[in-house]
């Protein structure tokens, strides 16, 4: 159909306006299909940042005013440097254009710096210790003034324990300090290896003897001031829990096998679990048990690099490594090397990080203060924790863990998708266990069996079904079905054994009815004399439910269950999904079955029949195998509407991400996790792209299920054509 | 195939197993069930939902041990083992495996702290329906259950049920309609003059005009406003009545908080289908109280209705034209196809998944966009970049878009060959065939198409709750001021309101038979689209065997 009705003197704004319609909606047409393409895209574009690897970019290094420095460290933005010199002077020096803002000396006379140690993860307060056997407590913060254009950085020196010294108990200087000043604890040892405990708090700060140690190479208080751990260079640990009064002894061991020696160690963020490299390049996470106990957690692919410096991420389970002529940015819970380079820092060079991990800054003895910018935005994601078993804090063995909403920082977020899959796939299985004889049967009986009228009417109904708000149905489900389910589950097992076993019985005995009798049915009406039937059957069922409940499960099924075969039993669990959901998948599977049975070719149940074989017989042998492409597709888009199906799960199971398969247990489907967490994350964040994610999976989930369906159908629909 | 002799006519029951006759009648039993349940569903909810709004009998429960005195309304029965009760530590007189429980709402929770107790048949002596029990359903604290003593104007008792119990009941009604007139005059001030002149006198301050005259005379219409108020509220404080409950308390109660009292017991079934009409009505027409579980669900259909008005103006045009697009312009290839089975596919999509697109490309992307260009003054604090009701309509018009443009190809693939060939041969360009001809001729589909979208979109509630669903909008969406419908706000929904009610809901006993009338009301809404739907279908298809047959 082209222009060829349109003769030439036509007057043209005519053909203008023929031509503008065309365009306009060839125009309008695509943008839209293009809007519907779009969703996919920006499903993707949200979640690829996830699994975007870490960067680094160098920046102009500066020419430090104060050199010789022991520690460094960086306000929020990376826009001031705190600096710990040897002599004891601290001061904080603005990064853009090296200006000393500030200076103070807070050594004792006569007396060095020996020693510095951080609280936690590199941020808060510090501890120095002199050559003297004093130290001090100090605390680095910053006041922002946050006004539009620039904010203003008032660096501040804080001491949280006073402008003082804290004496030594002897004149010598300490090799290694440890503190924790939320949990009220300071450790110290002093050269002669003398280990030393203080306990601050009330006005008598109160000293215990630890006795003489191996000396430490690394000091910690971990696990908010539970144990003190002390780490020889020869990979040895002592563990000293610190329960309330009493310090019981130390629990001692190795970190590493044979003679393999400790390089580096840090305590990650949280202070929960430690981090080690030894000598023959082994990186290991460890974790302290119950009893004091050090225990091997993770093992990071250091490359067989000897990391001789670690430098933990101040807010995330994250760290940097550093090596011979190596960077290595490692992730606690992806356990994940993020970035390999070689950034040429001398093993001699102080470094810091930002608290937001997004600056890198080494000062070389040389003076010259170098400084990288990094970007790594969601590096406890990747395809290994989101999908396999992860050993979190806390827990006594790897685990596959979904809990997004931690209430404070100190604990990891714990993102595996295995359990949310793992529930979507149970609610649908539960689904399709209720939905997929109900439906498939009934589909077979209404196009194959039953009277054309009656057909006509039966099918909207079912289709009616289908309009059902799910809202209603889970409501339905979870505050009518579930306590209910509860309250009479062995009234439900009984009318579920009755019911098929009195049709079938029912239907012998209509066999016997003598002939006159069963000829008063019109053909094709059974589903309609079984009607008053199935009430009966559901009656009878509920009657011997009873007797059933103390005949087969001792008087309690639910008890019964729960001792004989170990299943614990939820009010709100995958029974009643799979009831309720089933419901909303019936008349999905129904009218795609039944299309499919009804629109088999006549003449081939015709041809069977005239054959001689029963209406059975044909079903079975030409109806079925005909159509079974198209039941089977029937059941494939089902299934997928099952596993996207939100209200019905969110409101019909306790949300619980749990990975049992057991039907009296609940579950969390990616849906309903992603209904209920999104209207909390907080935007870009990790949490709201792994929502994204889930998203995304579903989508791919039921793309891939009803593409496969779409493609079975188109196939039936070219054999129907030839047959 | 078979031989001719097992087919051969005879009684015995193999020979009923080879024609497969007890698996027809399972398959049978299968629509059977379907059947029974569709019906059973709709009869629960019927039942459950419309018998909230029946009176019902008000009785006096007395407790055999203690003696205490409830004045109740009976909800539920339950048969309980007894061993269950055994197990959890009670003492159980009487006998019988199963023992008989009853759910009662007592109301007075101002006093008792809970509505409803649970009872035991065995422990209670039979119970009584004293004909002056009095139901008062109040603003606050739910029902209160009683016995009315006296009517009281400052103070001063008006009208005592010593002197006669008729004529107090007579005057408490009269009181009662006048306390409403009061209410309703409050109200109106409240949510019309007041609030428009305080929105009028904030927009002045912001454009630092607060001195100038326009706002000083704003200032003392609002200041007269204000005093009509207080003088409203002095009236309507004057009006007391007092209560004595079932365990002699006596309480003095402002009638300013009742909605409506009625004494149940001594009403006749003319009475109570007028209160059922009352209370059907209210249900339909008035705002929520307490939480949601008492009142109306107005603001929610209004919600449900505009949301999904504003749905079909966006779904219509769009669906239409990808529609047209697909099936009249676009040359049929391999990427027609493609789009085809992508705008199929699309229908398969978990509605979930539109939510979260819609959150974060709608809301955080454009919202967040409009609200940079447009909206900067207001910044931090968002105006389009927060949910709300446009963005719930544009994620479930994105949503219902396959369905609109599946039903329209469908019409427009049923239009015969002939007829646009026949209008092409006249004459007519494309564009005019398409006007004139092809897209009336198609109008039906397109219709029964939106229908369907919106059936949909009706009962959608996942996508919302994340895009512009709250639980309690304070105004509608659309009122009095300009530019008097304001698309950032967001809404009540009929079934985000299910959600909330019966799941969110911290007295979930008081609001289940609400749940159930809301279900009813939004099953009865799509049921009803879902039929106009289909009715309009047949009509198209009979309208096309006519064409195709002439």
């Amino acid at each position: 159909m082209s222009k060829r009705g349109i003769p030439a003197w036509w007057p043209r704004w005519r053909r203008f306006k023929d031509r503008a319609t065309t365009a306009a909606i060839a125009t309008g047409g695509s943008v839209v299909l293009l809007t519907i393409v779009l969703l996919f895209f920006f499903l993707v574009y949200e979640v690829t940042p996830l699994l975007r690897e870490a960067s680094a970019t160098p920046m102009a290094p500066l020419e430090w005013p104060v050199s010789d420095s022991r520690w460094l460290s960086l306000d929020d933005y990376g826009d001031v440097a705190f600096q710990v010199s040897s002599d004891g002077t601290v001061g904080f020096t603005r990064l853009e254009d090296a200006k000393v803002l500030s200076r103070r000396e807070l050594a004792p006379s006569k007396a060095a710096l020996t020693t510095v140690a951080g609280e936690g993860a590199g941020s808060g307060a510090l501890m120095l210790g002199f050559s003297d056997g004093s130290s001090r407590v100090i605390e680095p913060s910053y006041h922002y003034e946050l006004t539009a254009p620039e904010r203003r950085i008032q660096p501040v020196l804080g001491h949280p324990l006073g402008d003082l010294l804290l004496a030594g108990s002897k004149p010598v200087a300490l090799s290694a300090v440890a503190l924790d000043l939320h949990a009220g604890w300071l450790a110290r040892q002093y050269a002669d290896g003398q280990l030393e405990l203080q306990r601050l708090g009330e006005s008598v700060a109160e000293r215990i003897d630890l006795g003489s140690q191996a000396p430490a190479k690394h000091l910690f208080l971990m696990d908010a001031g539970r144990w003190l751990v002390l780490l020889t260079e020869a990979g040895d640990y002592r563990v000293w829990p610190l329960s309330e009064g009493v310090i019981a002894e130390p629990v001692q061991g190795r970190l590493f096998a044979d003679s393999d020696r400790l390089e580096a160690a840090s305590v990650l963020q949280g202070g929960l679990s430690l981090i080690a490299a030894s000598s023959a390049g082994h990186l290991n996470r460890y974790y302290v048990l119950q009893h004091g106990a050090v225990a091997l957690g993770q093992r990071f692919d250091s490359g067989g690099a000897r990391l001789h410096r670690l430098l933990p991420e101040p807010r995330r389970r994250g760290f940097l490594g550093f090596g011979d002529g190596v960077v290595q940015w490692h992730n606690a819970i992806s356990g994940q090397r993020g970035l390999t380079a070689d950034f040429g820092i001398t093993s001699g060079a102080v470094l810091a990080l930002s608290p937001r991990a997004d600056l890198l800054v080494a000062l070389d003895e040389a003076g010259a203060l170098r400084r990288w910018s990094l970007d790594n935005p969601h590096p406890e994601v990747s395809l290994r924790s989101l999908w396999q078993e992860v050993w979190y804090e806390g827990y006594e063995a790897p685990a596959l863990v979904y809990q997004s909403s931690a209430s404070s920082n100190d604990y990891e977020p714990k993102f595996s998708l295995t359990p949310l899959a793992f529930g979507t796939l149970k609610a649908a299985f539960y689904a399709m266990v209720f939905a997929a004889p109900l439906a498939i049967c009934g589909a077979i009986y209404t196009a194959f069996f039953m009277s054309p009228a009656l057909r006509r009417r039966v099918k909207p109904l079912v289709e009616l079904m289908e309009a059902l708000p799910t809202v209603i149905l889970g409501f339905l489900a979870g505050l009518w079905l579930a306590p209910l389910v509860e309250d009479h589950l062995a009234d439900l097992i009984t009318v579920l054994l009755v019911l098929p076993g009195g049709v079938l019985v029912f239907s012998l005995c209509w066999a016997l009815l003598p002939a006159s009798w069963r000829e008063r049915m019109p053909a094709g009406w059974h589903a309609v004399v079984l009607l008053p039937v199935l009430l009966a059957l559901v009656w009878l069922g509920l009657e011997l439910g009873g007797s059933v409940e103390s005949v087969l499960f001792d008087g309690d099924a639910r008890r019964w269950f729960a001792q004989e075969l170990g299943l614990a039993y939820d009010q709100r669990n995958a029974i009643v999904v799979g009831i309720a959901m089933g419901f909303a998948v019936i008349p999905t599977i129904f009218s795609i079955a039944e299309d499919a049975i009804y629109s088999v070719p006549r003449h081939l149940a015709d041809g069977s029949l005239a054959l001689g074989a029963t209406p059975w017989q044909t079903l079975t042998g030409v109806v079925l195998p005909t159509a079974s492409p198209g039941v089977f597709s029937a059941l494939m888009i089902g299934f997928g509407r099952a596993l996207g199906e939100t209200m019905i799960v969110l409101m019909a199971t306790g949300n619980t991400p749990i990975m049992e398969f057991n039907p009296f247990e609940g579950l969390r489907s990616l849906a309903a996790n992603i209904a209920v967490e999104v209207p909390e994350a907080e935007v870009q964040s990790t949490h709201y792209r792994i929502l994204f994610l889930a998203a995304f999976v579903l989508f791919l989930f039921t793309f891939v299920l009803n593409s496969l369906a779409e493609l079975v159908r188109q196939r039936l629909r070219s054999r129907y054509g030839t047959l | 195939m078979r031989s001719q002799t097992v087919n051969a006519p005879g009684r015995g029951v193999s020979h009923l197993l080879r024609r497969g006759e007890p698996l027809v009648w399972l398959n049978a039993a299968a629509v059977s069930f379907s059947i029974l349940a569709v019906l059973g569903l709709l009869v629960l909810l019927a039942w459950q939902g419309l018998g909230y709004f029946w009176p019902h009998a008000l009785s006096l429960y007395q407790l055999k041990e203690s003696g205490e005195i409830v004045l109740a309304e009976q909800v539920a029965v339950q048969q309980v083992p007894r061993e269950q009760l055994l197990a959890a530590g009670y003492e159980i007189p009487g006998s019988g495996p199963q023992l008989e429980r009853l759910l009662l709402k007592r109301g007075n929770r101002d006093v008792t702290g809970t509505d409803f107790v649970w009872v035991l048949r065995n422990e209670l002596m039979a119970p009584t329906a004293p004909p002056g029990a009095v139901r008062v359903e109040r603003e606050e604290w739910g029902n209160l259950y009683g016995f009315l003593e006296a009517v009281l104007e400052d103070d001063v008792v008006v009208a005592s049920a010593k002197d006669s119990a008729a004529a107090t009941w007579e005057r408490f009604q009269t009181q009662l309609e006048r306390a409403r007139r009061v209410r309703s005059d409050i109200r109106d001030l409240e949510r019309g003059e007041l609030r428009a002149t305080s929105q009028a006198l904030e927009q002045l301050r912001r454009r630092g005009r607060g001195a100038a005259a326009e706002a000083i005379e704003l200032e003392g219409a609002y200041e007269r406003a204000l005093r009509r108020l207080t003088a409203l509220y002095s009236e309507s404080a004057r009006h007391r009545y007092q209560i004595r409950l079932a365990d002699g308390q006596q309480l003095v109660l402002p009638l300013g908080q009742v909605v409506r009292a009625i004494q149940p017991n001594q009403m006749d079934v003319v009475d109570k289908l007028n209160y059922y009409r009352v209370r059907l009505w209210e249900f339909l027409s008035a705002e929520p109280r307490e939480a949601n579980t008492e009142g109306g669900v107005y603001p929610a259909i209004f919600g449900t209705v505009l949301m999904v008005v504003l749905m079909s103006i966006i779904v219509t045009p769009f669906g239409v034209l990808a529609a047209v697009f697909l099936h009249e312009v676009a040359e049929q290839g391999r990427l027609t196809r493609v789009f085809r089975a992508a705008v199929n596919n699309l229908a398969g999509v978990p509605s979930i998944v539109y939510g979260i697109f819609g959150l974060g490309f709608f809301v955080y992307g454009m919202g967040g966009e409009i609200d940079r260009l447009f909206y900067k003054d207001a910044l931090p604090s968002p105006t389009y970049g927060t949910p709300g009701i446009m963005w719930a309509s544009l994620t479930l018009a994105l949503l219902t878009l396959p369905v609109v443009i599946v039903a329209t190809e469908e019409g427009l693939a049923r239009i015969p060959r002939a007829v646009r060939e026949g209008s092409l041969a006249l004459g007519a360009t494309r564009a005019e065939t398409l006007w004139r001809v092809v897209l009336p001729m198609a109008s039906p589909a397109m219709m029964t198409g939106v229908i369907l979208a919106v059936a949909r979109a009706a009962g959608e509630v996942a996508p919302l709750m994340l895009v512009g669903v709250v639980k309690l909008a304070p105004t509608l969406p659309v009122d009095g001021v300009f530019p008097y419908l304001h698309l950032e706000q967001k809404f009540m929904h009929l079934g985000f309101h299910i959600y909330d009610v019966g799941f969110q809901s911290p007295n979930i006993e008081a609001a289940r038979p609400l749940v159930y009338a809301t279900a009813l009301l939004l099953v009865v809404i799509i049921a009803l689209l879902n039929f106009a739907a289909v009715t309009l279908r047949n009509r198209l298809r009979e309208r096309y065997a006519s064409l195709e047959a002439g």
